[in-house]
């Protein structure tokens, strides 16, 4: 076997303070199999007493090389790939990954293609927070919540089952518009949805928002100002509960997020009770963009009718020659794409979502990177931590957000 | 384009001889990377690109003059918009000054862009490997690099296999 070199102490010691080296203050592990780490998060922690003197992330762990992968594939499998980056929001990532293609080949998507990515993607979001505000409650040993949050967030996948066949990993968006129609039972599934998710939500806030307990845990704790989330390029709901209202959606809309209404919810505390605050309206928030779509659905195709691009339907495929050449063309060697470079961004349920895509010409993305937020995020985990306690820790974690998925990569 | 951006990119140009692309709606700066920092600090003081959004780069191998861009998103809160820089690097080693001084995120961005392109940044306070694990060998986002196709190794013929491969020799 070959040898494997030790990591020691020694190749960290730029990162710890004197005190450390002296045997004064503690370096302890944290992950990456705790729990609490939401994944496979590694945090060498520095600790004087009970208090941490200084956080460092590592990370990695999850690092599956999905932008290499990329390069090898044509733009179809290409997409497949991004829904395993953060699998809280494969359709956002799906998303993402289309915008950036759809402006590189400069295609159409018509308009009920794009209130269903908006309806799916805000649940999406919504299914994402159900899962975020279960687990860092959970952290937080407010059990109750958890189980709750999971039930909803069933009858979210049940919908993209119901749409896709697949509960997470849907790839249902596709360059051009949808990979087939919604069925006929998708409106009322949705719509029975938003009916009790409003006041399934004012549940879970009677359990926490006036929580003594909750509040005690959370006030005051990993707070972050809005410099310093400029400075870090820190997005999402980080920086509205810091007082910036920066949302993607309204700052550059995309997918005719122009049409609807809704509002940006902000806090000022910058604190782990303040981004629980954003989210838990940031739920409601997108509760209103779904029924607005969902009331003006527009009818008509959910795919770009260019042949170049899109497969055409199974029943041209019987009777046009030209149909099927073009099935066979796309289904083996990929559609080309013109020459250039574009960089799409979304507002995922965690921040800026970006994706740069380069082509060269052929049917093989050159170079594909996606700016994930869970990384950008998770690099002020030093600073939000340090001073406070280690059982903070979890809780500030849980505040952030992260999915390591996203983060590695 | 607009006033700000266009005062932006004009100011660039004159300065740092900066060349202009557009396309899709984005505008490009081609910037020597010689003048990395003094165009970042530049743009971040004077025409409030205050965002460091990615920083990323694109392997241009077998092409050495330049085979890498470097990448930098910048996004301006006060006037919502974007603008992309790319500075180009020659040769397989290439190496620059460190954006952390200007916007601390870049710590990591370049921690990346040093474990997955080989692309060194001076000046840097923590230049270990990010993703890939702490012995590995090899940049892997390269164009050089090989994906898969290559024979599984087991215990037994593990340094046997290992002879055989490109990366793989200690």
């Amino acid at each position: 076997m070959t040898e494997f070199r030790q990591v020691t102490v020694d190749e960290l010691r730029h990162l710890v303070s004197e005190r450390a080296l002296k045997g004064e203050t503690m370096l302890l592990n944290m992950g990456p199999q705790h729990p609490s780490t939401h994944g496979v998060l590694r945090l060498l922690l520095e600790l004087d007493g009970e208090i941490v003197v200084n956080c460092i992330p590592d990370i990695g762990f999850l690092h599956t090389g999905i932008e290499k992968n990329m390069e090898a594939k044509t733009y179809q499998k290409a997409e497949v790939m991004t829904d395993r980056l953060d699998y809280l929001n494969p359709i956002g990532n799906n998303l993402v990954f289309c915008l950036a293609l759809e402006r590189l080949l400069v295609l159409d998507v018509p308009p009920r293609a794009q209130a269903i990515r908006v309806i799916l993607t805000e649940l999406t979001r919504i299914a994402s927070h159900l899962i975020w505000v279960g687990t860092s409650a959970l952290d937080l040993a407010a059990m109750s919540v958890f189980l709750y949050a999971m039930r909803e967030r069933e009858m979210v996948l049940d919908i993209f089952e119901m749409c896709s066949g697949q509960r997470m990993m849907t790839t249902f968006l596709r360059p051009g518009g949808l990979w087939r129609d919604v069925p006929v039972e998708f409106e009322n599934a949705v719509q029975h949805f938003l009916d009790i998710i409003l006041a399934r939500i004012d549940d879970y806030e009677s359990l926490l928002t006036t929580n003594p307990l909750f509040r005690d845990r959370t006030r005051g704790i990993g707070v972050i100002n809005v410099e310093d989330c400029l400075r870090w390029g820190i997005t999402g709901p980080v920086i509205r509960a810091a007082g910036m209202p920066f949302d993607l959606r309204k700052a550059h809309p995309y997918s005719g997020y122009e049409q609807y209404q809704f509002e940006i919810p902000t806090q000022t505390t910058g604190d782990i009770y303040g981004r629980y605050l954003v989210r838990m309206e940031e739920m409601r928030q997108s509760v209103r963009i779904v029924q607005q779509a969902l009331d003006h659905l527009p009818y008509g195709p959910v795919r770009s009718n260019d042949r170049k691009v899109v497969p055409p339907p199974r029943s041209e495929i019987g009777t046009s020659m030209e149909a099927l050449i073009h099935h066979f063309k796309l289904y083996t060697e990929g559609f080309a794409v013109p020459k250039g470079h574009v960089y799409a961004t979304i507002e995922s349920p965690r921040g800026e979502l970006g994706c740069y895509m380069e082509s060269d010409g052929g049917p093989k993305p050159y170079r594909v990177h996606m700016r994930t937020p869970s990384f950008a995020n998770l690099q002020i985990m030093p600073l939000l931590t340090r001073g406070h306690y280690v059982a903070d820790v979890v809780g500030i974690i849980g505040s952030v957000d992260i999915v390591l998925g996203d983060t590695d990569r | 384009m607009d006033d700000t951006l266009q005062s932006a990119v004009s100011a660039m140009q004159q300065r740092f001889g900066a060349q202009v692309e557009e396309a899709f709606g984005e505008v490009t700066l081609v910037i020597p990377p010689q003048h990395n920092l003094d165009a970042v600090q530049a743009l971040r003081d004077e025409f409030q690109f205050n965002v460091l959004s990615d920083l990323t780069a694109v392997d241009y191998w077998p092409q050495d003059q330049p085979r890498f861009h470097l990448l930098g998103m910048l996004y301006s809160m006060s006037s919502s918009q974007y603008l992309h820089l790319r500075f180009p690097l020659d040769g397989s080693a290439p190496h620059l000054p460190t954006l952390e001084g200007i916007f601390p995120n870049a710590n990591w961005y370049e921690r990346e862009l040093w474990d997955l392109f080989g692309i060194r940044f001076d000046g840097h306070s923590d230049m270990r490997r990010i993703l890939m694990p702490y012995d590995w060998e090899g940049h892997p986002l390269r164009k050089d690099y090989p994906l898969g196709y290559e024979e599984p190794q087991f215990t037994f013929n593990f340094d046997e296999i290992s002879l055989r491969k490109p990366k793989g020799q200690k």
